[in-house]
C-alpha cells in the first residue's frame, strides 16, 4: 500500500490543542446537562407514574 | 465546504482573516456567537410574560422554555454573525466578533445557527406547546431573514421594523405557559418595540462613520444627526405612556406607574438633552449617557413588572 496517497496527520501547536481541549470540555458539559435536562422534562411531563408500568 | 477552501466574500477592502485547516475557536467564540447580552434581555422578558400568566408553573417546565427561547435568540443573533460576517469586519465594535476574527469559520457558524434553531424550536413544542414553538421559529425567521437580510441593508426603518423581533420574547415567554396571547404581553411588546429606536439611534449617532464605511443605511446616515435627534426625542415621547400603559390599563399597580413615569421623564429628558448638544464632546457624552440610561430603563420597568406579578401572590400566601 502507499501510503504517500494518505495526507499527512496534522501536528496541533500547544495553543491548538489548548482550544480544542476548551470546546471538547464544553461539549461534553453541554451533551451532560441536555442529558440531565431532558431526564427532568420527562418526569415533570409524565409525573412519577413513568416507571409503574406494566412489565 | 471544507475548512480549507472556504473564506469569507469580501471585496478588498475588509480585512478578515482567512480560515485555517485547524479549527481556532474556544468554547467562548461559540458562545459569543449567542450575543450573550441580547440573551440575557431576551431571558429577563420572555421570564416576565411568563409571569403575566397567573399559573402554577412547573420550574422544571418554566426552566426548559426559558432555556429554549433564549437559544432561539442565540441562534438568530449567530446566524446574524454568519449573514453580517464582512459587514462586521469593516466596523470597530464588530471586528472582534469569533467570525471576522477568524477564530470560527463561517460555515460553522451557519452550521451553528441553524442547529441550535432547529433543535430550539422543536424542544419547545415538545415541552410546551407549538404555538409557541411557531412563534419562537417566526422570531428567528424575522431577525434573521426580515431584518438581517432584508430590512438591514434597505431602509432607516431597519431597527424600527426589525425591533420587534426583540419584542416578542415577553409573548413567546406567556404563550408557552398558557397556549394563548393577551393583552398585557401585547402592550409587554409595545415597550421593547418603542424602546428600540431610540435605544439604537443613540448608539448609531456616535458609530455612524461605521455604519456609513460598512453601507448600513443607519438614520444618523441616510438622514442625518439632526434628523435623528429629532426622531429619538418623538420616540422617547411616545415610550413614556407607552411604558406607562400596563398601569393604566389597570394590570399593575401604582408602584410600577410610579417607577415608569419617573424613568420615562428621565428617558424624555436625556432625549431632549441630546436634541440640544449637537457637536463634540458634550453630544458624544449624550449619546452614550441615553444609551446606558435606556437599557436601565427597560430593566428597571421589567423588574418593577415582575415584582408587581409576584409580590400579591407572596403576600396571600403570607397573610392568608
Amino acid at each position: 500500500m502507499n501510503n504517500e496517497s494518505f495526507p499527512k496527520p496534522i501536528k496541533l501547536s500547544p495553543d491548538e490543542l489548548a482550544r480544542q481541549k476548551s470546546r471538547s470540555r464544553a461539549l461534553g458539559l453541554v451533551l451532560g446537562a441536555l442529558v440531565v435536562l431532558f431526564f427532568a422534562v420527562t418526569i415533570a411531563k409524565l409525573g412519577g407514574d413513568v416507571f409503574n408500568r406494566p412489565m | 465546504m471544507s475548512l480549507a477552501t472556504e473564506s469569507l466574500v469580501n471585496d478588498g477592502s475588509a480585512s478578515v482573516a482567512s480560515p485555517s485547516l485547524v479549527s481556532r475557536a474556544t468554547a467562548k467564540d461559540y458562545y459569543e456567537l449567542l450575543k450573550p447580552r441580547v440573551m440575557q434581555l431576551v431571558i429577563f422578558t420572555a421570564l416576565v410574560g411568563m409571569m403575566t400568566a397567573h399559573q402554577a408553573i412547573n420550574p422544571v417546565i418554566g426552566f426548559a422554555s426559558i432555556l429554549a427561547i433564549a437559544i432561539g435568540a442565540g441562534s438568530s443573533g449567530c446566524l446574524n454573525m454568519w449573514y453580517d460576517a464582512t459587514i462586521d469586519s469593516l466596523m470597530e465594535r464588530t471586528a472582534k466578533r469569533p467570525i471576522p476574527s477568524g477564530a470560527v469559520a463561517p460555515g460553522e457558524a451557519l452550521a451553528f445557527g441553524l442547529t441550535l434553531a432547529i433543535a430550539s424550536v422543536v424542544f419547545l413544542g415538545l415541552i410546551t406547546n407549538w404555538l409557541a414553538a411557531g412563534f419562537l421559529a417566526f422570531t428567528i425567521f424575522f431577525y434573521v431573514v426580515v431584518y438581517t437580510m432584508w430590512l438591514k441593508h434597505w431602509t432607516a426603518q431597519n431597527i424600527v421594523i426589525g425591533g420587534a423581533a426583540g419584542a416578542f420574547p415577553p409573548m413567546i415567554g406567556y404563550m408557552a405557559i398558557t397556549g394563548s396571547m393577551n393583552i398585557e404581553t401585547l402592550l409587554q411588546f409595545l415597550i421593547i418595540f418603542v424602546w428600540t429606536p431610540p435605544h439604537f439611534w443613540a448608539l448609531a449617532l456616535v458609530k455612524s462613520k461605521d455604519y456609513a464605511r460598512a453601507g448600513i443605511p443607519m438614520l444618523p446616515v441616510v438622514a442625518g444627526e439632526i434628523e435623528t435627534r429629532r426622531q429619538i426625542l418623538i420616540y422617547s415621547l411616545i415610550l413614556m405612556p407607552v411604558g406607562m400603559s400596563p398601569s393604566l390599563f389597570g394590570f399593575v399597580g401604582p408602584v410600577y406607574l410610579a417607577i415608569s413615569t419617573v424613568f420615562g421623564a428621565v428617558m424624555v429628558w436625556l432625549a431632549y438633552d441630546l436634541f440640544r448638544k449637537r457637536e463634540g464632546e458634550p453630544a458624544r457624552k449624550a449619546s452614550y449617557r441615553l444609551f446606558g440610561v435606556s437599557i436601565i430603563y427597560l430593566f428597571v420597568l421589567f423588574v418593577a413588572l415582575l415584582v408587581e406579578e409576584l409580590l400579591p401572590n407572596l403576600a396571600w400566601s403570607h397573610f392568608l
